[in-house]
């Protein structure tokens, strides 16, 4: 058959990508503590070991405290720098959105160490507070990108046609930009979110004692009977992960219908 | 009552109006791009005005000067006898019609009709009741609760004119408001628009690269090249009596024809035509040529001259010669006709475009057929 080679590929490729993925609930709800095959049956305690436990608790607490703040700074900064982006011409426009988008290709590690260099020497405490910093700082390219592609499809003349109309600057912006963006700053929320949510390495260097999901998750690694726990842990991430994506998704198509734009792809 | 003769009663009344909008000087630099080269102009209070002219021309700019969008380096800008210098776009008695009409998508129609009463004190059955009688002007009775983004082009453009016109505004300003509909559509939209005019009253300032619209529809045009006013004028005035040759050019066709200037006489310029012979131009007639024409040249339109057929009795002149060329319209057909003599100048024959409506009776002649062509020394114009 034509095209055989080619859908056999496709088929491992995804299997590769996806099979992985789907083991976390089947041992998630599989009462055997040991992760191998053959399973021995349906259980849910794993579940509830894991509402019940303290430290992971808290890590989920601080997870989506900094999640949470970080993606409305990151999307707040965003705000601003699509809209200098997109309506405003200025000195060495290119180099200063290049290096906000640098984060973006900069080693996670490299901008963890520097940061934690930087915090100590300033002799700032390190909790969740300097997590959120690092984490605004690695969403910002993705809020950015996001939100001048929403900013771009916006006509320049609406601005100008609501300002003619009496309205001030300001009252424009409110009235007539925020809400024909408002889909684009809903991606942004909810793709920074999901970043800073399962982001380890600057949670680990800048989180001080506090726990994260990621960091929580990799310390339990260590005891083989926390392992179904973390199945569970895994797979409700993966579930939040989903839903959140394909809300960033529907706001997404929401608002190119909404301005008739064209579609020009997005991440679903 | 004829649209000719309200026409004509409408541009006698404001002719005699009192100024609008006065422009002094103006100047404007886009950096090292002047854009706006001493603009002087005075546009009557009711007048259908129009800025005319091709891209890049500064028209564009002018009329978003006018409305406060643009800055100027100098020159004064009058509205309504106030100096609009320092005030925003926002306060000004001006509202625009974008060339993309500017729709609020996220909006209904009437919520976009009604946008710029948000700071109206009136009540808000007031206010719903102005909307409606607004789409009601434009032919949009019971569209206010339609989403605005599933409108047609008219309809967008009609939007867009009740938006502007709900705040009773001094002046409209119109920025290419029909480039972006279809022929049929911005024919009927060109009427509406002239009615619409009328009735409200404003003082109406349009946009446009097309020729054919501005003489459609305005009291007066004034025709920029290069940011300055190359002719201000009525459309007739503007279509017989085009004051340069590059508005000539601009504005439908012309025939150009070289000319000698034999001398001054007390009505005219006595000119030698090739093909034509000595003509005494009237001084009505005669213009200034651009820096960089070639010598004095006559210009006349396709149909200002007649071809005679056999057995007509011709009226003026006659010269006679060969068609060259037939391209037949369905309502006209366009000949170029090799006139007698007209290689005299300097060798080199220069046919003329000849415009003739086709009228019952009268049969398209062949190419190579000879024809007398009938003119007379009005419909000429010089370029001295």
């Amino acid at each position: 058959m034509k095209g055989g080679g080619l859908r056999a590929y496709a088929i491992c490729y995804l299997l590769f990508l996806y099979a992985p993925i789907v083991l976390l609930p089947i041992f998630a709800f599989n009462s055997g503590t040991i992760i191998a095959f053959p399973l021995k049956g349906f259980t849910t305690q794993w579940f509830l070991q894991m509402f019940e436990n303290a430290s992971m608790r808290r890590a989920l607490g601080n997870s989506l405290t900094i999640a949470v703040c970080s993606s409305i700074f990151a999307t707040c900064l965003g705000v601003f720098a699509a809209r200098a982006s997109t309506r405003f011409e200025f000195p060495a426009k290119g180099p200063i959105m290049g290096l906000i988008m640098l984060p973006l290709v900069l080693p996670e590690i490299i901008v963890s160490i520097s940061l934690l260099v930087v915090l100590l020497s300033l002799g700032v405490q390190l909790n969740i507070l300097t997590v959120i910093l690092g984490h605004t700082l690695i969403c910002m390219p993705y809020a950015t990108v996001i939100l001048t592609t929403a900013f771009n499809s916006l006509d320049r003349s609406l601005e100008e046609a609501a300002y003619d109309l009496g309205e001030t600057k300001w009252s424009a912006f409110r009235l007539v930009i925020l809400p024909l963006v408002m889909p684009g700053i809903i991606s942004s929320l909810l793709m920074s979110f999901t970043i800073s949510l399962d982001e380890f390495i600057i949670a680990f260097f800048l989180a001080g004692n506090e726990p994260t999901l990621p960091t929580y998750i990799y310390s339990q690694l260590r005891f083989p009977k926390q392992i179904p726990m973390i199945m569970a842990l895994g797979t409700v991430l993966v579930l939040m992960s989903i839903i959140l994506l394909t809300i960033a998704e529907y706001f997404r198509r929401r608002g190119i219908a909404k301005t008739g734009a064209k579609d020009t792809g997005g991440f679903l | 009552m004829t649209t000719s003769s309200s026409t004509a009663a409408h541009r006698a009344r404001t002719a005699a109006a009192r100024p609008m909008i006065e422009c002094r000087a103006i100047q404007k630099h886009y950096g090292d791009y002047h854009a706006l080269r001493g603009i002087d102009l005075t546009i009557r209070a009711g007048e259908f005005f129009s800025l005319l002219g091709p891209s890049g021309c500064g028209k564009t700019t002018l009329l978003r000067t006018i409305a406060g969008f643009e800055d100027i380096q100098s020159g004064v800008i009058l509205i309504d006898g106030q100096d609009m210098e320092g005030v925003p776009a926002n306060s000004r008695p001006t509202n625009m019609v974008f060339q993309s009409y500017a729709i609020f998508p996220h909006l209904t129609v009437a919520e976009n009709v009604g946008f710029g009463l948000r700071r109206d004190p009136r009540s808000k059955a007031e206010k719903a009741a102005a909307v409606e009688e607004a789409l009601e002007m434009v032919g949009l009775k019971g569209y206010g609760k339609r989403a605005s983004h599933a409108l047609s082009g008219g309809q967008r453009q009609r939007v867009a004119l009740a938006r502007a016109l709900i705040l009773k505004p001094k002046v409209l300003l119109l920025d290419e408001p029909l480039s972006a509909l279809d022929r049929k559509m911005r024919e009927q939209m060109q009427v509406e628009l002239i009615k619409l005019q009328r009735q409200v009253g404003i003082t109406f300032v349009l946009v446009t690269h097309d020729q054919e619209e501005a003489l459609v529809m305005s009291d007066r045009i004034a025709v920029m090249f290069d940011g300055q006013i190359a002719q201000l004028d009525g459309p007739e005035a503007l279509y017989a009596r085009p004051t340069s040759r590059r508005v000539a050019n601009f504005i439908g066709v012309m025939n150009f024809l070289p000319a000698h200037v034999l001398g001054d006489t007390p009505n005219g310029v006595e000119v030698e035509v090739p093909g034509f012979g000595r003509v005494e131009i009237p001084s009505a007639n005669v213009s200034h040529s651009d820096p960089g024409d070639a010598g004095p040249q006559v210009g006349f339109r396709p149909e200002a001259v007649s071809m005679v057929g056999a057995g007509q009795v011709a009226q003026g002149r006659i010269t006679e010669g060969v068609i060259d060329e037939v391209v037949y319209y369905g309502d006209m057909t366009y000949y170029d006709v090799r006139l007698d003599g007209s290689a005299s100048f300097d060798g080199k024959a220069r046919p003329v475009r000849i415009a003739m409506r086709n009228v019952f009776g009268r049969e398209v002649q062949d190419v190579g057929t000879r024809a007398k062509v009938s003119w007379s020394p009005g419909s000429l114009v010089l370029f001295r």
